[in-house]
């Protein structure tokens, strides 16, 4: 099997943990080797959160600079930050809704212009596929599923040996009852958000 | 039943490095298990906590480091299994105990997990802990993956029983922060309760006594050899002309790093994973089968150097780098990528990584640093001591989400050391200076190591003021309970030890006991200990509003938002609060209803009445 490297970063808070986890959960029933690794720590005093999944036999539990295959990124800024793991066959995968760190309230430091910067994103890797999760997330009822999304995308970009019965049986294991069909929804509007481009 | 505890032969489960661990453990048969948390092992006695009721084994979160190995340590000499998790640098205050319970020994099987922290993501240092094994003489093992975390724990205790030793276990963050596929074996029957036999001449470290049991020691390092010699953490993969060690994690990015270069045909693989001591003949029988050697270990050349010095005394020419020749560095962590470069250049193949993307074009990004959260009582005590001492006292801190004041615009952290120092150091900048000092010390921390050096300064006469901030919790690695709480996180009622009566206990003669909530009231409070001649505590108290909403404990308050007719726009509240609730937009201060906890400490600080809480609608 070929291996694949994906990275997610996000923010404490967005629950790209959880995805990363998940989508180790779904590599483990559906019998594909897998590594998931996750910086913990810091995550819920509003610091960045990274982790790392790869699939399909590859022993290293990390992906070094310009070897990710797919990076995930929850937030656009957070997806810049993290460029330097792609390479020109990468794909990236972006939430475009800002959520601009304390540094900026205090006037440290400026939010770049995110259009700007995901249209070079788009010029210099294989395939962006960018678009506006928070959005999708309360559409589906449940402005917390950001991380449902996202792993929706994961999915319908079509870059990972990932199964959509796979991903979804995870999230069925993991997920409280109530939250079911809302995390199942906003999943749903994740593969379509990729199906799309 | 938890599903850690099944005994269940076969069944595979996605773990945590750390629960890994946990589980070997649990299928060793412990009948005890400590710790002091720390970053990374936390998830271990975490773990622990949550089976040890249905497990039937005895578990505490020690007040320190030493103590955890202390109590683990009379439990083994009673006969049972236990187990002793720390992260790197609680090695060094555990070290008093492990130095002499190498002499002493064990007659149950003891475990020492000891996680390092390569690259720092969460500590002050990067010390490299294989070192201990070498100072203590006991034996080290380290896993590669998570079913070896949970493996190896078994056999570190089989081991531990075979030579009578505690043994060292140890990882580092990335394996103890990995999740992979680990698969179950069955859980051993062992006692749970012990007998302690008495032989002073064995177990009492007088002189008279210890210098047998240092000439035991010695022999047990014979015989350890022996073991690692015969050991199948030790093996050798593949045959070839280049020769590659590697212990640890490091030993998958070897593995991976041969397969992408494709040279699977030249190249043989030693990994260590008994790797103290380090198995002379398989060395030796490695070193003559190739013609040059790379040594793949993060942080220091440990085994780089014992493999040159087994090469010298046998007389082999081949050559060995590692460190030396520069491949490698010993700061931080390895990455796969790193490694492929590292053989790739010293064998000479060529390098088949992808080349990066170039991101020079990037617009500059802002900081995104950890902060304390928004309506934590550490910000709003910080900003009513510097209200009173100024930018000019000097502010020793300690080890804990308190450190995270040094941010500015608090920066409220002039000198960290290690848990425990900044009373002790603050004893030394006020004896050797006229400057003003403030120390700051967490609860948990306090109990860990905070009370030494008080009674230092009550006794020696030094003059500064200690805030003890008590938050209910050890906070940052996770809101584990300490002595000063009166119920653990499950609800169990645990005996409470006061803080205000230990600190007065101490011989300190003025304490006061506020809620940084308060600010008024804490800014009298800390006039009060600045006006006082002498050793003066200020203990700030109000509990982590992050642990208090993950027990339901959390108070029902309203968001405050900034009633922009009144406010004047100085932004005092965003230069010397900076609670990250708050943000500018378009030059007007703004409070983000979501992230504001209601604390109302913003609208205490504004000089305008500016900061009000939301009427209900
Ligand atoms: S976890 Fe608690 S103590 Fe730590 S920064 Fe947040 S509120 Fe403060
Ligand atoms: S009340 Fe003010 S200081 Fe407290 S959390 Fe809300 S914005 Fe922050």
């Amino acid at each position: 099997m070929e291996v694949t490297r994906i990275v997610f970063v996000g923010v404490g808070g967005q629950g790209n943990l959880l995805a990363s986890r998940l989508v180790g959960e779904a590599c483990i029933s559906a019998n594909v080797p897998v590594v998931v690794s996750e910086i913990h720590g810091m995550a819920q005093r509003g610091g960045i959160v990274e982790s790392a999944v790869v699939m399909g036999g590859a022993t290293s539990p990390i992906v070094s600079d310009g070897e990710a295959d797919i990076l995930i990124g929850f937030e656009p800024s957070e997806t810049l930050r993290a460029l330097n793991k792609c390479n020109k066959n990468t794909v990236v995968i972006s939430n475009i809704r800002p959520l601009p760190p304390f540094t900026v309230a205090i006037g440290q430091g400026v939010y770049p212009d995110m259009n700007k910067g995901l249209d070079l994103v788009k010029h210099s890797v294989a395939t962006l596929i960018a678009f506006d999760g928070d959005a999708l997330a309360e559409k589906a009822g449940n402005s917390l599923s950001l991380n449902m999304v996202m792993l929706g995308a994961l999915v319908g970009c079509k870059a990972t040996p990932l199964k959509e019965e796979w991903i979804k049986k995870a999230i069925e294991n993991t997920t409280k009852k109530a939250f079911l069909d809302s995390n199942m929804q906003a999943f749903d509007f994740g593969v379509a958000a990729a199906r799309v481009g | 039943m938890h599903k850690l505890l099944l005994d269940s032969p076969g069944k595979e489960m996605l773990l945590l490095g750390n629960e890994a661990i946990v589980r070997g453990a649990i299928e060793a048969g412990i009948a005890v298990a400590t710790c002091y948390p720390g970053t990374p092992s936390s998830e271990i006695p975490d773990t622990f906590f949550t089976l040890y009721q249905e497990g039937g084994f005895y578990f505490e979160y020690s007040t320190n480091e030493k103590v955890a190995l202390e109590v683990a340590s009379g439990a083994a000499v009673s006969g049972v299994r236990s187990i002793v998790s720390m992260k790197h640098v609680g090695m060094n205050v555990a070290s008093d105990a492990l130095m002499t319970m190498a002499y002493l020994g064990v007659n149950g099987g003891m475990v020492i997990i000891n996680a390092d922290d390569p690259s720092l993501f969460s500590s002050q240092n990067e010390q490299d802990n294989r070192y201990f094994s070498r100072l203590s003489g006991l034996p080290m093992l380290e896993p590669i993956n998570a079913q070896e975390m949970k493996d190896m724990t078994i056999s570190a205790f089989d081991l531990s029983e075979k030579l009578k030793l505690p043994v060292i276990l140890r990882t580092t963050t990335r394996l103890n922060h990995i999740r992979e596929r680990v698969i179950f074996g069955p859980i051993k029957d062992k006692p749970k309760k012990g007998y302690f036999k008495k032989d002073p001449f064995h177990y009492v470290a007088i002189p008279a006594v210890s210098r047998n049991l240092h000439k035991t020691l010695l022999q047990k390092y014979d015989e350890a050899l022996k073991l690692s010699e015969n050991s199948e953490y030790n093996s050798i993969k593949g045959k070839g002309k280049w020769g590659i060690v590697a212990n640890g994690v490091s030993v998958n990015y070897v593995q991976d790093a041969v397969e992408d270069l494709g040279i699977g045909n030249d190249a043989a693989i030693l990994r260590m994973g008994f790797s103290y001591p380090l198995p002379n003949d398989i060395i030796l029988k490695f070193l003559n089968s190739v013609e040059k050697v790379l040594v793949v270990e993060e942080l220091e050349p440990i085994m780089e150097n014992e493999i040159r010095s087994i090469a010298q005394s046998n007389g082999i020419n081949v050559s060995i780098k590692g460190k030396g020749g520069r491949l490698f560095t010993r700061l931080y962590e390895f990455d796969p990528g790193l490694v492929r470069k590292a053989i790739a250049s010293y064998f000479g193949v060529n390098d088949t990584s992808p080349v990066k993307i170039d991101i020079s074009n990037i617009p500059d990004l802002p900081g995104r640093p950890p902060n304390l959260c928004p309506g934590c009582p550490h910000r709003a005590m910080y900003y009513s001591i510097k209200k009173v001492y100024g930018e000019d006292a000097i502010y020793p801190s300690d080890i804990g989400c308190y450190t995270l004041g040094v941010l500015p615009p608090l920066s409220m952290a002039d000198i960290v050391i290690c848990m425990g120092a900044s009373a002790g150091s603050a004893c030394g900048i006020s004896a050797a200076t006229d400057q003003k000092v403030v120390a700051f010390i967490g609860d948990s921390t306090f109990f860990h190591s905070g009370i030494p050096p008080l009674i230092n300064a009550v006794h020696n006469n030094h003059k500064f003021t200690l805030v003890i901030l008590d938050n209910g919790t050890t906070a940052m690695t996770g809101h584990q309970p300490h002595p000063g709480v009166d119920t653990d996180p499950l609800g169990v009622k645990t005996k409470q030890i006061s803080i205000e009566s230990v600190v007065r206990g101490c011989g300190v003669e003025h304490v006061e006991v506020v809620n940084p909530l308060q600010i008024k009231k804490s800014i009298s409070a800390a006039q009060a200990a600045k006006d006082f001649d002498g050793v003066s505590v200020i203990i700030s108290k109000e509990i982590c509003p992050l642990y208090a909403k993950s027990i339901k404990r959390a108070k029902k308050t309203r968001p405050f938002y900034v009633n922009q007719d009144k406010c004047t726009h100085h932004m005092d509240c965003i230069n010397y609060l900076a609670c990250p609730a708050m943000y500018i937009d378009n030059g007007k201060t703004m409070i983000n209803q979501n992230l504001c906890i209601g604390c109302a400490v913003c609208a205490q600080v504004c000089p305008e009445n500016a900061i009000l809480p939301i009427k209900d609608a």
